[in-house]
């Protein structure tokens, strides 16, 4: 019946996957801009998000447009979600290109060390936004929920590497400097990950209508 | 029927109803209870049985030839298919407000005074008394206080229909029963009808039946969702329009239905 409404939802929904595939894109070619000492790479990733910003002002004109229309029930859960899921990724885009111009700072010097846990966390926070999304395209809210669950696996990664990184300024202080810029990698990585658990939050919002922010979720975590 | 108390919280009980035109099934074993001084709205596709239901509760379907109704309904404790209810003490309780205004064609002061002469009151300083009250509850007294003495009919289609809930409240019944009061008022009439609909649930207990999501959204604080005359889900408004339980409801209020 309604087909037309579906389908304005539809586009609404593949707008957020095009900013998820970009901002996925982006966290990991930042990552790997600065293990590489790819500079073109980390130049490119810096300007790139323009593009997300632009998406993101789409997706809230489009949810605007279908708010007015006075939905309810679950369409309503999903623009609200859309609206949310579209700042989350612009957030992304954001920390991403953070990333990558602290990388730009650091090829000006030899690396500190060969790069393993930033790494690592990278490929945890971009797995969480895969598993995010995934929960949000395919109604899979056992997924999102072990999205939750992996958040305290980045915060201990990212506390283990601040220890490391100020072991390494009170060393040798010349060391501060790069110390700082991937000090800020860190937190940005780290950021990406809470961005992921956002939408997955979003996501079990959007299909159970239940709120699990904060803690607040009645089922295991 | 006595006055409800207000230590019951659920002034119209509904047990097990069933109705039928003929020998089809309209109500299916419908129960429900309705709390006071609460707006409660009747939604569903038309046809679903949410009017038939509405007028079940001042026993309007006594008027229709072929109807039979079984199970219960009990206002204020009081069941109103029993023999010692006068039904027509039960429609001074029990007030209607139809989709279309239809005030009678007479002034608008003889609008409102007309049942409570009815009803006995002659005087005309307690009449002119009810009839401002009335008015001013409807949230028309400031537009009509000059021409109280003209011609109903010269209303506008909102006023009218104000006219018509000042007409129904002048009696001073306990509860309001409303079939789709705003469904032929453009958005300010329809406006201004929701906001005395909150304003009146402040003395009354309404049931509302509307086709309008939205404002059932909007006014009521409970839903009940009917479907080919049975009771699909009935609970907090918030609830049933944007996480109701039944799959049927949410494809009705998110307008995916049939």
């Amino acid at each position: 019946m309604s087909t037309h409404h579906e389908s304005e939802l539809s586009q609404l929904k593949d707008q957020i996957l095009t900013m998820a595939s970009l901002a996925r894109q982006a966290v990991t070619s930042a990552v790997r801009a600065l293990v590489d000492q790819d500079e073109a790479l980390a130049t490119r990733v810096k300007q790139g998000d323009r593009e997300l910003n632009r998406l993101e002002i789409e997706v809230d004109d489009m949810a605007v447009v279908q708010l007015s229309k006075a939905p309810l029930a679950r369409d309503l859960r999903f623009i609200i979600v859309s609206m949310k899921l579209g700042h989350d990724l612009e957030r992304i885009g954001d920390e991403a290109a953070g990333i990558a111009k602290q990388a730009l700072k650091l090829f000006a010097e030899p690396p500190l060390k060969p790069y393993v846990d930033i790494p690592r966390m990278a490929e945890m926070a971009v797995d969480m936004l895969n598993d995010s999304i995934q929960a949000f395209i395919a109604n899979d809210t056992a997924l999102a929920r072990s999205v939750l669950r992996r958040d305290k696996d980045v915060n201990a990664l990212h506390k283990q590497l601040q220890r490391e990184l100020i072991t390494f300024m009170l060393e040798a202080p010349p060391n501060i400097t790069r110390c700082l810029a991937l000090l800020q990698i860190a937190k940005r990585i780290e950021r990406v990950a809470d961005h992921a658990t956002n939408i997955a939050e979003e996501s079990v919002f959007l299909y159970e209508g239940r709120d699990i922010r904060h803690g607040g979720d009645t089922e295991q975590r | 029927m006595s006055a409800p108390t207000t230590t019951d919280p659920a002034l119209i009980r509904t047990r097990d109803l069933r109705l039928y035109y003929g020998a089809h099934e309209a109500l299916k074993h419908i129960s429900l209870d309705l709390p006071e001084r609460q707006i409660t709205a009747f939604i569903g596709p038309s046809g679903c049985g949410k009017s038939t239901l509405l007028r079940c509760y001042n026993r309007m379907n006594d008027l229709i030839d072929n109807v039979r109704i079984t199970g219960g309904i009990e206002i204020a404790g009081q069941d109103i298919h029993s023999r010692e209810v006068d039904v027509i003490e039960l429609r001074k309780q029990v007030g209607m407000v139809f989709q279309k205004s239809n005030p009678f064609p007479k002034t608008i002061y003889e609008n409102v005074a007309y049942a409570p002469r009815l009803h006995g009151t002659r005087n005309r300083g307690e009449l002119d008394a009810i009839v401002e009250k009335s008015l001013t509850q409807s949230a028309l007294w400031d537009e009509v206080k000059d021409r109280l003495h003209t011609s109903a009919l010269a209303l506008s289609g909102g006023q009218q229909q104000r006219l018509c809930i000042a007409r129904a409240i002048a009696i001073q019944p306990h509860i309001l029963l409303m079939d789709e009061p705003a469904s032929a008022l453009d958005p300010i009439a329809t406006a201004r009808i929701e906001e005395l609909v909150l304003e009146l649930k402040k003395t009354f207990t309404i049931v509302i039946v509307t086709h309008n999501m939205q404002q059932a959204a909007r006014i009521s604080d409970l839903t009940a969702f009917f479907y080919l005359g049975e009771l699909i889900e009935f609970g907090p408004t918030r609830k049933i329009f944007t996480n109701p339980s039944q799959k049927r409801t949410e494809d009705y209020v998110t307008g995916r239905f049939g």
